[in-house]
């Protein structure tokens, strides 16, 4: 770096004075003075939203959830309050059971999304076809997708108890019953989500080196020995990236909840984590309470995406 | 800091392979993101066929649901409830989609969502180059420790910020603006950030000191070398920010009480509360189409595009 503010000067070859190099060195350092003015403005923007907009309001939530306040009038302190308070809360543990119910979608849908990935790896007519079909809810807005859904899920009249009855199927009334406005919810997720997934494991598994394949084939290997031992280690990286990103988005699942089931599902059975949050803020103006709430499903987000990370590299497989 | 390091390292692994030919086979000729390699070992036709079957039906699967959305936005308020279900709406009543317009916020929905999406996408996209930029080129003590803290953003989940944000916001009077969803999100997108300083690492450093020598500014090189080269990773991830803003449906429902500032997507699911108690039907599936649609086209036209530049910022990284 010396070498771009130095050499240039025409006494390179000649020894130099002190009063040379200290010239020298004062306008690398003007320059470089100049280069750090331009690098801070340009991280500016960005360092300035993060402290204005996370670390102010992380100082602020830590303090808030330590007194009862309606978001209005006054803020009194009551020290741990809401922390004991929520551990005694019914509805916050059911929140949380819930929360962690929806995540049963993840393994399905990405086993799903695997088995696709594969067909859709091979020698097929309408390959492209089928990628933007499948791929075609994921940029559908979720607002949008959470109506329809609501109407397909109507005992009565809905597409998914018409096509049940096609095959002699009663279907549920499923966002009315407690038992099944889970897994409602969880199918639509699913449903959405595939073409993502199917998308980045379609990638990794073209990927694969077909020089594996073609070995494995020689010491005659089965196809599932293959599946097993080459292709599996080899999309793990994407596993888990799909794993940690759908773990971190289940966790902030609202939308759906909200839309389809306004009131938190019969018997309470549909409610999230950040609905309960949402409701408690803006709706009973409990802020302090909920703010409680919220750091806590913070720390549990981090907790788990950290527990995964640290699986995630005991078993690390690379072949770089 | 290192989960996110690793996580991206799992995507861009993901991707990276996409838009490269194998690594083992040097020869191999260098084919397109999603293009089948030649030479790969012979395939049973008759497994492909049943595989052809299943992909089949599970296209119709994946599509029914949206066909159906359309279809029940052309029927007349009584069809939606014929039994067994028309999916060929009779008569079909294109006046939904004209009252949809005339009697409803959509409209305003539409130039609501349109100014929250372009605005942060446009100026968010700006700064967050520059940063990127800096971050990944230019010289300042300490700046790996600020790109370090920037991250760490990405662990805090939105809802653990919303309540703060929302009195900050409330106190200087913006609830019921659209400021809200503008302001927090305009300064910068931290993954846009990473993404872009990843790619920008694969630029020699020297091309950036020779443009520093010739004399050139540090705006002009940001404008003249450096964003024409990653323009790319720009595309790529503007795309997936654009529908991510586009489709938010937690902050506005936060911040936007009165009808004629909602976005798009609070307007249709207040109508669908709304119109549900008076069996309306059709109308609040207009409003859906309404809602997928500009996506979906865009979706469409640039779908190459799109998927191979997410695949291509990824063997970048």
């Amino acid at each position: 770096m010396e070498m771009a503010t130095t050499t240039d000067t025409d006494q390179v070859n000649s020894t130099w004075t002190k009063a040379d190099q200290k010239a020298a060195r004062k306008r690398s350092a003007a320059l470089h003075r100049k280069e750090h003015a331009w690098a801070a403005a340009f991280m500016a923007p960005p360092v300035i939203g993060w402290v204005a907009f996370l670390l102010f309001p992380m100082a602020f939530s830590i303090y808030a959830s330590l007194t009862n306040w309606n978001g209005i009038g006054n803020m009194t302190f009551i020290g741990f309050d809401n922390y004991t308070r929520l551990v005694q809360d019914p509805y916050f543990w059911k929140a949380l059971w819930n929360t962690i119910f929806y995540m049963i979608g993840i393994p399905i849908g990405l086993a799903i999304s695997l088995a696709l990935a594969l067909a859709l790896s091979r020698k097929i007519r309408g390959r492209t076809f089928f990628r933007t079909v499948y791929y075609i809810p994921v940029i559908s807005s979720l607002a949008a997708i959470a109506i329809l859904w609501q109407w397909a899920y109507n005992g009565d009249f809905g597409l998914v108890n018409q096509v049940l009855a096609l095959v002699g199927i009663d279907g549920p009334n499923w966002l009315q019953d407690p038992n099944w406005a889970k897994p409602a919810l969880i199918i639509m997720a699913v449903w959405k989500g595939l073409g993502y997934s199917t998308l980045l494991y379609l990638a990794a598994v073209q990927a694969v080196p077909r020089s594996l394949y073609e070995a494995a084939s020689l010491d005659g290997a089965s196809g599932w020995k293959k599946f097993t031992k080459i292709t599996w280690p080899m999309v793990q990286p994407v596993t888990f990236f799909l794993v940690v990103t759908n773990i971190i988005a289940g966790s902030m699942i609202f939308t759906e909840i909200n839309i389809m089931t306004p009131t938190g599902g019969p018997s309470w059975s549909t409610a999230s984590l950040v609905w309960y949050v949402w409701n408690q803020a803006f709706r009973n103006l409990q802020m302090g309470y909920a703010t409680a709430m919220a750091l806590v499903l913070g720390i549990l987000v981090l907790i788990v995406t950290a527990i995964q990370f640290r699986i995630n590299r005991a078993n690390d497989f690379s072949i770089d | 800091m290192s989960l996110n390091a690793n996580t991206a390292r799992a995507a861009s692994r993901a991707l990276a392979g996409a838009g490269e030919p194998d690594r083992g086979n040097k020869q191999a000729p260098k084919v397109g993101v999603f293009q089948r390699r030649k030479g790969a070992t012979q395939e049973s036709p008759a497994v492909n066929a049943v595989l052809t079957v299943i992909l089949s039906i599970g296209a119709i699967v994946m599509a029914a649901p949206l066909a159906w959305m359309v279809s029940t936005s052309l029927k007349t308020k009584e069809g939606v409830y014929s039994l067994p279900p028309e999916w060929i709406p009779d008569p079909f009543v294109w006046e939904t989609y004209v009252r949809v317009f005339d009697d409803t916020y959509v409209l305003s929905g539409i130039k609501n969502s349109l100014i929250v999406a372009v605005s942060v996408t446009v100026v968010g996209t700006i700064f967050s180059s520059l940063a990127a930029f800096a971050l990944a080129k230019l010289r300042l003590p300490g700046k790996n420790a600020i790109f370090l803290m920037l991250l760490s953003g990405m662990m805090v989940p939105f809802p653990t910020l919303m309540i703060p944000q929302f009195v900050m916001f409330s106190r200087i009077g913006w609830v019921d603006t659209l400021l809200p969803l503008i302001v927090p999100v305009i300064l910068g997108n931290v993954i846009m950030i990473f993404f872009l300083r990843q790619y920008l690492h694969n630029v020699p450093d020297s091309l950036v000191e020779a443009a520093k020598i010739d004399g050139a500014s540090y705006l002009k090189i940001f404008w003249t070398m450096i964003l024409p080269l990653i323009r790319p990773a720009i595309a790529a991830q503007f795309i997936l920010w654009f529908m991510a803003v586009w489709n938010d449906y937690l902050a506005p429902i936060i911040y936007l009480n009165s009808p004629e500032k909602q976005t798009l997507q609070v307007v249709i699911a207040n109508m669908n509360a709304q119109y549900a108690t008076q069996q309306d039907y059709p109308l609040i599936m207009a409003a859906s189409v309404i809602s997928v649609i500009p996506i979906l086209i865009v979706f469409l036209i640039f779908q190459r595009q799109i998927i191979e530049s997410i695949a291509l910022t990824g063997s970048k990284t």
